[in-house]
């Protein structure tokens, strides 16, 4: 793998994500949700600006951050497929984001420390963002299933379903399973959830296979820049 | 006469109005030479939808000070903290009603209502207005106030 693709990969991971989040905007369950949400999704695109503009530099083709973002086909995205899945009901969004902001956070804070000036920096300012994503995605995770049974059953289902999907994160950082584990199993512990069992472990995102999921995604974010190539305000 | 460093730290933060880019510790360095000027500036969050006002606010008030050759660059490293808000911009944020940050080190202390004054306030929401803004109440005076995020 070159640089250039592992840092695709990790921009397309926040880049998704941030697109996913921003469809609860106007739709959350109160004011304060809807703000909370669009605020992670600013910081996803943040970064994801930061690594594709990087990974386009690395590539040496003259593609920027809008090139990859708005002109790649499905094919061509390299994230992990957990972050295309549908939101689904809020117990499947705050688990996706508690799965996904807990490796972001180990993530960025071992590539802080990277011999890449330019990806430690991105990382370094990334990390303390996701703390505050980490938090955000526990507070909720307790909060629904420590709370009714109706609740509790759905968190645990949305847990479940999702689980699957967790394995794909470690094929490019096997080394942060373990502490990932440890401090996603402390949140369901808190919430009286139970850790899903290990099984069924779809793969493909980081080689261009996704589910049908962000084929739609990206027909809607790209569709205005697809149709205006170069609009600006 | 005022110098460029000045001009460029008496900029207005586009989205907290009261205080200056140099109160909120995100201009990192100010190079000039004869009427050229590089500014260097940090975000405070990586997706601050204020850069692009701020580049523009700092070419625009050197440039009507007669600076002709201006570049404005941005760095990452090492990353923003609120504790590189000055004392200066604490006060200005608390008298416009906003709780300023707590240090990153040390004890974490209540926030403090901006409006009485009051320890006894809740988080309502941890993230508000802005990204770099949470949302809470004063038990005391009941009034909802933003605090800037310990970052």
């Amino acid at each position: 793998m070159t640089d250039f693709e592992r840092v695709l990969g990790l921009g397309d991971d926040a880049l998704i994500a941030a697109q996913r989040l921003a469809e609860w905007c106007s739709r959350a369950p109160d004011m304060e949700e809807d703000i909370a949400l669009a605020n992670i999704a600013l910081d996803q695109l943040g970064a994801a600006r930061l690594l594709l503009t990087y990974a386009g530099e690395l590539e040496g083709h003259g593609r920027g951050e809008d090139e990859l973002a708005f002109l790649r086909d499905d094919r061509e995205f390299r994230n992990v497929q957990l972050v295309e899945l549908a939101n689904g009901d809020f117990a499947v969004t705050m688990t996706k984001l508690l799965f996904l902001s807990v490796y972001q956070r180990l993530l960025y804070a071992d590539l802080s420390a990277s011999t890449d000036e330019r990806l430690a920096g991105i990382a370094g300012k990334a990390r303390k963002e996701s703390a505050y994503h980490v938090d955000h995605a526990s507070l909720w995770v307790v909060r629904l299933g420590d709370g009714t049974d109706e609740s509790h059953r759905r968190m645990q289902t949305a847990l479940d379903a999702v689980w699957p999907y967790t394995h794909e994160l470690f094929e490019w950082y096997p080394d942060l399973r373990s502490s990932w584990l440890e401090s996603v199993q402390s949140v369901l512990m808190e919430a009286s959830l139970s850790l899903p069992a290990d099984g069924w472990a779809p793969t493909g995102g980081r080689s261009g296979a996704h589910t049908e999921a962000l084929s739609k995604l990206l027909a809607d974010m790209q569709v205005l820049h697809r149709a205006h190539p170069g609009a600006t305000w | 006469m005022v110098t460029a460093s000045e001009l460029v730290r008496a900029v207005p933060d586009p989205e907290l109005r009261v205080v200056t880019i140099g109160d909120l510790g995100i201009v990192r360095d100010i190079e000039v030479h004869g009427a050229q000027v590089v500014v260097t500036i940090t975000p405070t969050y990586s997706g601050c939808p204020a850069m692009d006002a701020i580049r523009s606010d700092i070419s625009a008030a050197l440039r009507d000070a007669g600076f002709a050759d201006i570049s404005v660059k941005t760095v990452l490293a090492p990353a923003w903290s609120t504790d590189w808000i000055t004392d200066a911009g604490r006060s200005k944020l608390a008298a416009a009603g906003i709780a300023p940050p707590g240090r990153t080190v040390g004890l974490a202390l209540t926030v403090r209502c901006p409006q009485c004054g009051s320890p006894d306030t809740e988080e309502l929401s941890r993230f508000g207005s802005t990204a770099c803004k949470s949302l809470w109440r004063c038990r005391s005076c009941s009034e909802p106030f933003d605090a800037v995020k310990t970052l």
